[in-house]
């Protein structure tokens, strides 16, 4: 009762924050020891065990459903429920509604992981979810954009804050994206088809999928960056007029980029082309991003020294550099030829994934945490510790990524002095036994550091509760 | 222009937003439903369609197969190279994957590319080699597949290709339609897009092929080797000018 009177006596509804907040760090668990055991899969199949719910197939959109949706989706409710409350000076527009997105989405995230491990798939990457799933999504999302555009209008401010703006884009372009990508014309409750067919689906599943990183987890944490990164520096943002540029830019050229997945493929070479050419001029959106966020750091660099916080906003944009100069590389025809196919472009995945999306969202939670349980963060150290070990894993991933890749696309393409094959397709997959074993070490040290992540704030968390402070420990007490 | 009247009006923020999203999808995948040569359309010397829809057998079996997550290790897209024609065949056509709800070409090759698979090994080897991998392929980490072996549900056949009709594929309902897929496809194909007839010629196809090497009982090795062994069979590069494809390129 009393939690209830002072939690609505807020002047921002931060259990919303709350909640999302612990279910970002433990679908992170979740979804990165499912990570961890697939990548082992591939190292050593045994590990499948015969069991049809746990193999491979099954279990990879487990993965990609519980870190992407289930971490980065609740990531972004936490961050975009927090900051638009903040920037607008106003709270949201109704708690009962922020709830229903809260308890929608892990209804989707948990029933999305059930219909996984029984084979109900759509058969399209990161929208493998059938179609019961794909309404309630729908509705969830309805409700979040009406939250968030009702509470954008009730703002104090009359400008609206940078970070509304992306959060804004990510909000309506996945709205267009999951509608557009998962019509389907259903069988039964788990068993659908799309409704398009072959080279017209390939287009829209890409549109869809390299857009579900352009704005779910590109635009959408670009919006995170750009409160906590001047938040926690203490500097106003680099430039104003950069992310005006850079915004509009990174959102229109974004939706072109999707079928330099489909390179060489039975797709009309036009579209190719065209995708090829925007994605190497999003390289200058994506590094506008990139600059305006390091260089708001510019007076402040002694931070990086003493602010772990800081130290992960600032790996996070130089990861975030660094793989949106690999993608538009990897976009060129000629380069495509070589790595399609191959684990250069999982490893390409994975430094944006990890380096980038994940490593921002530790940061803004770190900031967080202390703030919404009113205490210190219970460990210093342990924030340290974690950021070695995030950091180190991502390394060792994306370079034993690096290595199996090309050697992949060497190897498939080496002719012996007749003009045959040099290697069997077989010879291939033997040879990428080392780098399997080395990139499940490497996901398993960063899954080692969001466990030390999850550890620290619930000792946070538990300590805010037992030390009665007054305002905001009073209420989650 | 002052960007002040946009970050100060939520609306116009929003109408500016969506029409930036909208044209890049707009330009490249709306064209593609209208232009001819998107999808080739691929006639033998008779005026016969090469490319069919799946049987009641072979589409059960395509279902296995999105079920299991194949489509996350192995690619059904054979790209133009001198490499993977050697390795794979004949570059993939557009028309190949026509009828392909949804399509599975994939995103990486941890295994190799399927496209043209049909017919490459025998039945026997098939099931072996989904039953336990390595012990037809040593270096493989492919998971094995033994429950494949469990009998198939075969009642809701048509009710799967009824679905599929809706999308556009032509799978026949009444009179009008299998004459015309007669016309189309051929005699005998017709009688299997037939969806009235659906589950017994799915139960047909499944006892005189012997995919699984057992005529009595109809399984989900049936169905998956069934369509492992259509893939990429279906045109017959053989019988045409090679050239006639480089104009859709």
């Amino acid at each position: 009762m009393a939690s209830v009177a002072i939690g609505s006596g807020e002047q921002y509804n931060y259990d919303i924050v709350r909640k999302f907040t612990i279910m970002a760090l433990i679908w992170g668990a979740v979804g990165m020891l499912v990570g961890v055991t697939i990548a082992s899969q591939l190292a050593w199949p045994f590990l499948n065990f015969d069991i049809p719910y746990i193999t491979f197939g099954r279990l990879r959109p487990v993965h990609t459903g519980a870190v992407i949706f289930g971490f980065g989706g609740s990531a972004l409710f936490a961050t975009s429920y927090y900051i638009v409350q903040r920037t607008c000076q106003t709270r949201l527009i109704s708690d009962g509604m922020a709830s229903f997105t809260f308890w929608g989405w892990q209804a989707i995230i948990v029933l999305a992981a059930l219909g996984d491990v029984m084979g109900y798939s759509q058969g399209r990457e990161y929208a493998e979810m059938e179609w019961p799933i794909d309404l309630l999504i729908a509705v969830v999302w309805v409700t979040y954009a009406i939250i968030y555009i009702g509470t954008i209008m009730k703002r104090k401010e009359p400008h609206i804050y940078v970070a509304n703006w992306f959060y804004l884009a990510f909000i309506l372009a996945t709205a267009l994206l999951h509608i557009f990508n998962n019509l389907a014309i259903p069988v039964s409750l788990h068993k659908s088809y799309p409704l398009f067919a072959g080279a017209q689906d390939a287009m829209t599943q890409w549109w869809y999928g390299h857009n579900a990183v352009g704005f779910f987890l590109t635009a959408a944490f670009l919006g995170m960056m750009y409160y906590f990164v001047p938040k926690q520096a203490g500097r106003p943002i680099y430039s104003y007029r950069l992310s005006i540029v850079h915004f509009w830019a990174l959102i229109f050229m974004y939706m072109w980029a999707g079928s330099h997945h489909l390179h060489w493929t039975a797709i009309p070479d036009w579209t190719s082309t065209l995708a090829a050419t925007f994605s190497i001029m999003l390289l200058m959106p994506s590094w506008g991003g990139m600059i305006n966020g390091i260089l708001t750091m510019s007076g402040a660099w002694d931070k990086l020294r003493t602010d772990p916080v800081m130290r992960f906003l600032i790996v996070a944009l130089s990861f975030y550099g660094m793989s949106t100069f690999e993608g538009p590389m990897m976009s060129l025809k000629d380069v495509n030829a070589l790595s399609h196919y191959t684990d250069w472009t999982v490893g390409h995945v994975h430094s944006g994934a990890l380096g980038w999306v994940a490593m921002i969202s530790f940061g803004a939670i770190y900031h967080m945490v202390p703030r919404l349980w009113d205490t210190k963060m219970h460990s210093i150290k342990l924030m340290n510790v974690h950021f070695w070990l995030a950091t180190i894993g991502t390394l060792m991933y994306i370079t034993a990524m690096w290595i199996s890749g090309i050697m992949q696309g060497l190897m498939w393409r080496a002719y012996d002095d007749f003009g045959n094959l040099q290697y069997s397709f077989a010879e291939s997959v033997a040879a990428m036994h080392p780098y399997y074993a080395m990139r499940a070490l490497g996901g398993a040290v960063f899954l080692t550091g969001m466990l030390v992540m999850l550890y620290n704030c619930f000792m946070t968390i538990r300590q805010a509760k037992s030390v009665p402070a007054g305002g905001l420990a009073a209420s989650a007490a | 222009m002052d960007h002040g009247k946009i970050e100060k009006n939520l609306g116009l923020m929003l109408v500016l937003t969506m029409f930036a999203i909208s044209i890049g999808g707009l330009v490249e995948i709306v064209p593609l439903f209208f232009i001819k040569g998107t999808v080739e359309d691929v006639r033998n010397a008779e005026g016969i369609k090469m490319v069919r829809p799946y049987s009641p057998l072979e589409n059960r079996g395509r279902d296995i197969y999105v079920r299991e997550g194949c489509y996350l290790c192995h690619s059904q897209m054979i790209r133009p190279f001198r490499d993977e024609a050697m390795r794979y065949g004949h570059y993939s056509l557009a028309a190949e994957s026509q009828y392909d709800h949804p399509f599975q070409w994939g995103s990486k090759r941890t295994g190799p590319d399927l496209a043209r698979v049909g017919k490459k090994y025998s039945n026997e080897w098939q099931v072996q080699h989904l039953i336990a991998p390595r012990s037809m392929v040593p270096e493989s980490v492919m998971p094995n597949y033994p429950w494949l072996m469990q009998p198939l549900d075969t009642s809701d056949a048509a009710d799967r290709m009824k679905a599929l009709r809706i999308t556009g594929v032509p799978y026949s309902i009444n009179k009008a339609e299998y004459d015309n897929n007669v016309k189309e496809f051929g005699a005998d194909v017709a009688k299997q897009l037939h969806i009235p007839d659906a589950q017994k010629n799915l139960i047909e196809q499944a006892q005189t092929g012997k995919y699984d090497g057992n005529a009595a009982d109809v399984t989900e090795m049936d169905a998956m080797v069934a369509y492992l062994q259509v893939l990429g069979t279906m045109v017959d590069f053989s019988k045409l000018d090679s050239d006639n494809f480089v104009k859709f390129r």
